[in-house]
């Protein structure tokens, strides 16, 4: 499946795109195990807060169906919203500008900056310009661009990149924070110590005169109401609003999908997303403005990069209503052992693998729908109840099509897709099933030391690249239960019981792929409405 | 042009969907939230506030002036900024009140030790108060650039709320909404109060029972 005429984020510029495969990736940030403890320690100390912010809001159910449904009528008549909110904008003494994709949109940023004479903004934390690369597109035009976030200052003084939404530098612990402001901040106390108090004031310390000089910022949004033209910046330390208040200048980029219709509607978000991403009852400070405030000179960028690319996907368009709280990340058990990095997109984790690939088109992406063990945790906190786990599924289907679609002439057999059709000859037939399983016990011959098979041979290898294999039984269940007398054989294959190879009931597979407590929420919502 | 192109590709791209979508509010709207009264609303807010370590004094309307000067005094603050509507009457006591009118440049906001200001709604449910830049709140800079920030709450103007809030705010005005004092939880996701807003945060709720 194609999409015409919707070009993904291009190639060369931002960050979406993998570097070397999520295997790979992945299996280099499992060996190292500072970064393991870092990330358990941060994500369990996260989903424990999470889930006791959420458990306090009665309407928790509630305001998450409205979340979904607000968020999929804006993707529906985007083209209306989008030309309400400029109208409104425009209204209340702002510009408008719109970017096809990265490249435009850093040009755009660039030209406004030029045009003010500075040769350094400040940054506020936002992901759809870490997105489209633009530090490096401004260092590139002689404009320095300063992080003001304090993670985001961590990953940029470490030369490093972010590797949560929320937390950018999630995968750094406070010794390692500390080694990064001795050797990168010039008026950092030369006493500083790992205490997090100790690191946040050397940080303000170094950031206050910064702020205070700043004639030119760059933000993000978190919403941005069609109705009245207000955008909304939420934040905790105070460096948005510093941002956002202090310059001459405001230059705001975002992605075209931020947009609420309403004004009311900010009710459902700003209780939605504080408790999911920090799993506060507020985030310390929300900043709205309509238009220029207090005599700004206020810019708006309005950015596509692949967004209208996902919107044209009815099975994937549902990823655009993500409000970037990262509640996704913090539960996911892959993200929680691989960390941010693996995923090569400044988009990582679950929310991640759906939206990265369909903002460059999959064939940049092709691991990430992968990347995830389908459990459901990460739909069960999804404040906008975006079914990750069915698109992960979709999106591999369209990785499998279009190099399908891109391959000339027929397609070679992988090892994979050889293996598959053994099994269903096998399968489909009792005795040629008996005879694999027993055939099965050949497989003994391996992994007898560790009771795993570690590698299998030849094309087999593929399975056990990233996992090990049981060994196979001495005995088959099928065996074993030849040797059952009769009477608790059928005992045993009553119904509602499905013992026996004979009775094993058809149907019930769409069951299979949620887990547990995803189909838990479900019936919950549905109860509720 | 970029505008028609992303327009195009929009219409495009949502070709399929027709209709207004139905945006089901079964959540607890404004107004919704059974009728609680001031003090009950007072309280409620006084305890959420305090969980975001903002400091919280409550008093008759009659002992305002004096429960902000030794508030201030606590603090060791001695130049307040007190901007232009705030009530003379609460501002009487203070030591070296400096006056926001004309507006304060940068540099003598950041010369001051802390401000006071009204606010224009507080929400009981979590403990925030927003300003709207309205009379007695000052510039938006006015209550960020210094260190400390005392602000005054009348018992009237506490919502239950998060839609409560949305609904008695004016979208039109610059609006700051402001949970305790600035922190963050970007080291080990441990939670650090004082980054670069105030530090600090006073609120004083006025014309409660206690």
């Amino acid at each position: 499946m194609t999409f015409l005429g919707m070009p993904g984020a291009p190639r060369g510029v931002g960050q979406l795109r993998q570097r070397e495969p999520f295997p790979q990736a992945a299996a280099s940030a499992l060996g190292d195990r500072q970064l393991r403890r870092n990330l358990g320690h941060a994500t369990s100390t996260i989903r424990v807060k999470r889930a006791a912010a959420v458990a306090e809001v009665a309407d928790w159910e509630q305001l998450r169906v409205a979340g979904a449904a607000i968020k999929d009528e804006v993707l529906a008549h985007l083209d209306r919203y989008l030309v309400q909110l400029e109208a409104q904008v425009v209204a209340r003494g702002g510009t408008v500008h719109w970017a096809d994709d990265a490249n435009q949109a850093n040009q755009i940023v660039t030209d406004l900056v030029r045009a003010t004479g500075q040769a350094e903004v400040v940054k506020v934390k936002s992901m759809a310009t870490q997105e489209i690369g633009l530090n490096e597109a401004l260092a590139a035009a002689g404009i320095t661009a300063t992080e003001t976030d304090l993670a985001e200052l961590i990953v940029q003084l470490g030369h490093d990149t972010p590797s949560h939404i929320l937390v950018p530098a999630i995968h750094r612990n406070r010794s390692q924070i500390r080694d990064i402001f001795l050797k990168e901040m010039p008026d950092a106390p030369p006493g500083l110590t790992d205490e997090p108090a100790e690191l946040t004031a050397a940080a303000r310390a170094h950031l206050r005169r910064k702020f205070l000089a700043a004639q030119v910022a760059i933000s993000g949004a978190n919403f941005a109401i069609a109705e009245t033209g207000t955008l909304a910046v939420v934040e905790s330390e105070g460096n948005g609003r510093m941002c956002l208040t202090l310059p001459r200048t405001l230059i705001t980029v975002m992605g075209i999908e931020k947009i609420i219709p309403a004004w009311r509607d900010l009710e459902v978000f700003l209780q939605l997303l504080p408790r999911s991403s920090t799993a506060e009852r507020m985030n310390p400070y929300t900043s709205m403005w309509s238009g220029a405030a207090e005599g700004q000179d206020f810019h708006l960028v309005l950015l596509d990069n692949g967004r209208t690319a996902t919107l044209a996907d009815p099975a994937g368009r549902a990823a655009l209503r993500c409000i970037r709280c990262s509640a996704c990340l913090n539960v996911c058990p892959v993200y929680e052992r691989s960390g941010g990095h693996a995923y090569g997109s400044v988009y990582p984790g679950p929310i991640g693998a759906v939206l990265s690939p369909q903002l460059t088109g999959v064939a940049d992406n092709p691991d990430l729908p992968f990347a995830s063990t389908l459990c459901g945790a990460c739909y069960d906190v999804c404040p906008v109840a975006i079914d990750i786990p069915a698109m992960l599924v979709h999106l591999r289907s369209r990785v499998v099509d279009d190099k399908r679609a891109r391959h000339h002439g027929p397609i070679p057999d992988t090892p994979e897709a050889a293996a598959m059709r053994a099994l269903a000859w096998a399968m489909s037939d009792q005795s040629r099933w008996a005879w694999a399983l027993r055939a099965s016990r050949a497989g003994r011959l391996l992994g007898r030391r560790r009771g795993r098979i570690r590698h299998l041979p030849g094309p087999l290898a593929a399975w056990t690249v990233s996992r090990d294999l049981p060994r196979p039984p001495a005995q088959t269940f099928r065996d074993w239960w030849l040797t059952q007398p009769r009477a608790s054989q059928r005992a045993a294959a009553s119904p509602g019981l499905c013992l026996s190879p004979r009775t094993h009931p058809r149907g019930d597979e769409g069951e299979t792929r949620e887990g547990g407590a995803s189909k838990a929420a479900r019936r919950r919502a549905r109860e509720e409405n | 042009m970029s505008r028609e192109e992303i327009l195009r590709r929009v219409r495009a791209a949502t070709a399929d969907i027709a209709g207004p979508l139905d945006i089901p509010r079964r959540y607890q709207t404004a107004g919704s939230a059974p009728g609680q009264t001031d003090d009950g609303l007072a309280d409620r807010f006084a305890e959420r506030a305090g969980d975001y370590r903002a400091t919280v004094r409550r008093c008759r309307a009659a002992d305002t002036a004096q429960v902000i000067a030794d508030a201030v005094a606590a603090r060791a603050a001695r130049l307040i900024g007190v901007p232009r509507g705030f009530p003379a009457e609460w501002s009487a006591l203070l030591p070296h009140p400096v006056a926001d009118e004309p507006p304060l440049d940068i540099a003598a906001l950041d010369a001051l030790d802390g401000v006071v200001t009204t606010c224009a709604v507080a929400i009981a449910e979590t403990g925030t108060i927003v300003l709207d830049t309205g009379p007695g709140q000052g510039s938006r800079a006015f209550t960020l650039v210094p260190d400390y920030h005392l602000a005054v709450v009348r018992t009237g103007q506490i919502v239950a709320t998060v839609p409560d809030a949305v609904a008695a705010l004016d979208p039109a005005r610059p609006l700051t909404w402001i949970s305790g004092p600035s922190a963050t939880s970007d080291i080990e996701l441990t939670r650090v109060e004082g980054v670069h807003g105030p530090r600090t945060l006073d609120i004083v709720i006025v014309g409660s029972r206690r």
